[in-house]
């Protein structure tokens, strides 16, 4: 009983911690110049971080890890509720208020500049400020992931990977780059996702201004796109990216954790994914393929047209998709919306994942019991009980290999590995099954 | 079967609908599955989640509407109140005769109640059905005290459900460890241990004699066999189960305990066919269950008659057992014939368990041969095919251990625990040395051809 009681005055503490906390930033945000926006901002950001880690810490370690998962879809907040509406309506304002809006951020903006004097030795922008609360989100909702997955070897594992390289590659190293007048490089984001690391501009731009570090970075570039994809892709499938690597994924893996569930599982969506997230590859191709014949002919043959195909993929595709529905909707529609349906780099991944990969799921003999965990819980909105029902592999395009699935069994059939690639799409001899193409 | 026969099926458990499935995959006759409990067929184990919250009942239904629409196997709604054999014929609750052709019954299980005094009151419930669910829902809600009857996989599965909503259980065990009738002492000891450690009071060697309740008619109290009485809101009756043979009373279909059947699943009625749970053989194979209740077995009747059927017609053989089932954190996997209490003097172990008593392997062999016999497994995984495989061609102890490497299924990264178990064999057959070479699994599922014909997902 006194344990339970403390229990509650910690909660309470972490709750309140919050709610000085969104006091404070909004007050960073709204209030006049005569505040002082640094210690008003920076302690909004520094209780959240408490507070958060505490509520964290209080709900995730003190339930068995079987019991993770209870009562999500009787929660309104995980279970597309009201308070979920309202926060993903909060997270949607803030990403119009950063793409159209910055000035409106200020203040947040202004609270940050000692960070960003200190990290990058340059003044603070709405993109540092970006940066910063999108690292706090994926190393403080890492450790609800760490806590979640506890006794889970690979999700440890996975999620010190992915909180490394948003934290490490993402924004130290950018950052640092600034601070020694090298040009801003994210050395853990490619072509096709960073589209424009191989557009004429930005190469020409690296290799003026980076000296011998500039073509390094373009090397770089195009090496990990062209080769290293491909190779890594072959041995381990999509996930060393996608759910090791990949900032868009390290959010979903950690912040999107609580909304995983909330993927839409039917046959429609799959057609709809295949249906966008390909013309969007196609469309990236075709825009990098212009803007390069448009520079070797010195801009004649096509004006300014290649660079209006460019500025619309990275007002429709970089800004709304990615940053405004992919996680503004995440408490609404899912963790994994953008790398679903949107992400060229995914659709490219896919295509070599489903064809040139020695990656699988494999479901263990006839042990299935069609209980759907594995489909509830799956980001990418898989039906992965229709394949481990009937014993086969699960081989699928848009498979991050985050290993929910297989954590998630309670009977164990589900196992993440790489294996030669013959016979890689026959499942078990121990069910019989039926062929009906879902698709 | 001819296209314009019709099957009906009474039951969509998974023996029911698997048996529909494979026979549209062989057939194009028409088929009919009727259930009073579901509009479509659901997960059965997968009940306890709904109740914790994971999923939500649609999440637990594994084919969508479609699914049964383009296989052309019409679902129906509705009870069946008799049937008559001679016609070929069976009643519906709203009046409407349905002609068959074949009738196949899959009715499963239903609860056994020991005839214990006030079973009858509200808040005595067991879990089998939906409805037993959406009952158990509304019976537990605000409840201070909850108590489990019986140490089995159902009465382990209510505790958790009931612990999640943050109730105290309390488990009524007949035997001294939890599920000892099946588990060989140590793995029921750690069994036992685990439960105890997440929080649940468990009453071993104790029965339940009798339910009081107070004057509204809800449950009130239990007194136990060695004088125990504990004050509760629920009761949860998990004493086992037996088949559902009441629409078979008073027909021409002989019954025992289940529905007698012959291994081609024929029951004494022509036409009329009986498959899962509700089903008991005449004359089993020695050393086989006369009733099988489980889901993978009810899985393989639907399958086996699906081909009978089809003019396919081989008995129903088995093949090696296996189950798996979890006990709060704990999984568990067993592989062949692991009984509760060993011969010892025929058989022997190399039985390993980690030191915080959270995984467990057994590996059991007949002492004078070396033949593996069975495999129990907690908190370990190992792959079926090569459990089956082994089992199957006769493996002895000596030809497993080449081949040990290989079957461990557990998540990559996990530490693995097959060298201890080498280290158990080399002290057991000291003049037997360690396998040169570990083939991995990859090359064994070639060389022994473990996967399908065709390749399946495209």
């Amino acid at each position: 009983m006194a344990t339970n009681k403390l229990y509650f005055y910690f909660t309470y503490l972490g709750y309140s911690l919050l709610a000085i906390s969104i006091l404070c930033l909004l007050v960073t945000l709204t209030g006049s110049n005569t505040i002082d926006h640094i210690a008003w901002g920076l302690s909004g950001i520094g209780l959240l971080m408490a507070g958060g880690l505490l509520l964290i810490f209080l709900t995730r370690a003190n339930r068995h890890v079987a019991h993770q998962n209870n009562g999500i879809w009787q929660n309104g907040a995980t279970s597309r509720g009201f308070s979920a509406w309202v926060l993903g309506i909060a997270l949607t304002g803030f990403y119009v208020l950063l793409y159209w809006f910055p000035d409106s951020l200020q203040g947040l903006i202004t609270a940050v500049e000692p960070l960003s004097r200190l990290l990058r030795n340059k003044a603070a922008d709405q993109w540092f400020l970006y940066g910063l609360f999108y690292t706090i989100a994926v190393l403080v909702m890492g450790v609800w992931a760490l806590l979640k997955y506890r006794n889970n070897r690979y999700q440890l594992i996975r999620t010190c990977s992915v909180i490394f390289f948003q934290l490490g590659f993402a924004f130290l190293l950018p950052g640092l780059l600034l601070a020694f007048n090298q040009p801003e490089f994210y050395f853990s984001y490619f072509w096709p996702l960073k589209y424009d690391y191989l557009f004429p501009g930005t190469v020409s731009y690296l290799l003026e201004n980076g000296q011998a570090l500039g073509f390094f970075m373009v090397f770089w570039g195009a090496i990990l796109s062209f080769l290293a994809t491909p190779v890594l892709t072959y041995f381990y499938g999509k996930r060393w990216y996608c759910s090791w690597v990949c900032g868009c994924g390290g959010l979903a893996e950690t912040a999107g954790d609580p909304y995983r569930q909330l993927s839409d599982k039917s046959k429609k969506a799959w057609q709809w994914e295949v249906a966008i997230i390909y013309p969007i590859l196609g469309f990236i191709i075709l825009t990098t393929l212009l803007l390069w014949i448009n520079s070797w002919s010195g801009g004649s043959i096509f004006g300014d047209l290649s660079g209006g195909f460019a500025r619309s993929y990275g007002f429709f595709i970089g800004s709304i998709f990615s940053g405004v529905v992919g996680v503004g909707f995440y408490p609404v529609m899912g963790s994994r919306v953008w790398c679903r349906f949107g992400c060229p780099m995914a659709a490219y991944l896919g295509i070599l994942q489903k064809y040139f990969s020695r990656f699988r799921i494999t479901t263990n003999g006839a042990q299935c019991i069609s209980c759907g965990n594995c489909s509830t819980y799956c980001e990418m909105g898989i039906d992965v009980r229709w394949y481990a029902q009937q014993g086969e592999p699960i081989i699928r395009a848009s498979c991050v290999g985050c290993g929910i699935c297989a954590h998630v069994c309670p009977r164990g059939v589900l196992k993440l590995e790489n294996g030669p690639t013959d016979h890689r799409y026959q499942g078990t001899t121990l069910i019989s099954r039926d062929a009906v193409t879902i698709l | 079967m001819q296209p314009g026969q019709h099957v009906v099926v009474i039951g969509n458990g998974i023996a029911g609908i698997t048996l529909a499935k494979q026979l549209r995959a062989r057939s194009s006759c028409r088929i009919t599955v009727i259930s009073a409990e579901s509009a479509t067929h659901f997960s059965r184990p997968a009940l306890m989640y709904v109740y914790m919250g994971h999923m939500r009942y649609q999440d637990i239904i594994p084919y969508a509407d479609w699914y049964w629409t383009k296989k052309q196997i019409t679902c129906l709604h509705e009870l069946v109140t008799t049937i008559d054999p001679e016609k070929k014929e069976l009643k519906l609750a709203n009046g409407e005769p349905v002609r068959y052709d074949k009738l196949v019954l899959a009715t499963g299980s239903e609860a056994v109640y020991y005839n214990w005094p006030g079973q009858h009151l509200k808040g005595v419930q067991a879990l089998i059905s939906l409805q037993d669910l959406e009952q158990m829902q509304a019976q537990t809600q605000n409840i201070k005290q909850a108590i489990i009857v019986g140490g089995g996989l159902i009465g382990i599965e209510m505790a958790e459900m009931l612990q999640s909503k943050g109730i105290p259980v309390h488990m009524i065990v007949r035997d001294n460890l939890y599920w000892r009738n099946n588990l060989p002492a140590p793995e029921a000891e750690l069994v036992t241990t685990h439960i105890r450690d997440c929080g649940i009071q468990l009453h071993l060697s104790d029965e339940l004699t009798e339910i009081t309740g107070d004057e509204t008619g809800y449950v009130q109290k239990v007194k136990t066999k060695n004088g125990i009485e504990i004050h509760c809101q629920f009761v949860g009756i998990a004493t086992g189960v037996k088949p559902q043979i009441s629409l078979t009373l008073n027909t021409l279909i002989k019954t025992d305990k289940g529905i007698l059947i012959n291994n081609y699943f024929e029951t004494s009625a022509t036409d009329v066919y009986a498959i899962g749970d509700c089903a008991q053989f005449t004359d089993p194979t020695p050393g086989q269950a006369a009733i099988e209740q489980l889901w993978y077995t009810g899985r393989q009747h639907g399958e086996a008659l699906a081909a009978i059927l089809c003019d396919d017609r081989k008995p129903y053989v088995r093949g090696p057992w296996f189950n798996s089932a979890k006990f709060l954190n704990i999984e568990y996997q067993t592989y062949g014939f692991v009984p509760s209490n060993c011969d010892d003097t025929r058989y022997s172990s190399l039985y390993w368990e980690h030191p915080v008593k959270t995984k467990a392997i057994r590996l059991l062999y007949e002492k004078q041969s070396g033949l593996l016999k069975g495999i129990n497994l907690l908190g370990v995984r190992y792959r079926h095919d090569l459990c089956h495989h082994w089992l199957k061609q006769n493996y002895t102890i000596h030809q497993v251990m080449e081949e040990l490497h290989a079957v461990n299924f557990d998540t990559e990264f996990f530490q693995h625990y097959e060298p201890e178990l080498l280290k158990q064999y080399l002290q057991q057959f000291p003049d037997r040395n360690a396998p040169e070479k570990q083939h991995s699994w990859w090359q064994l599922r070639k060389r022994f051809s473990l996967f399908s014909s065709i390749p399946d997902n495209c």
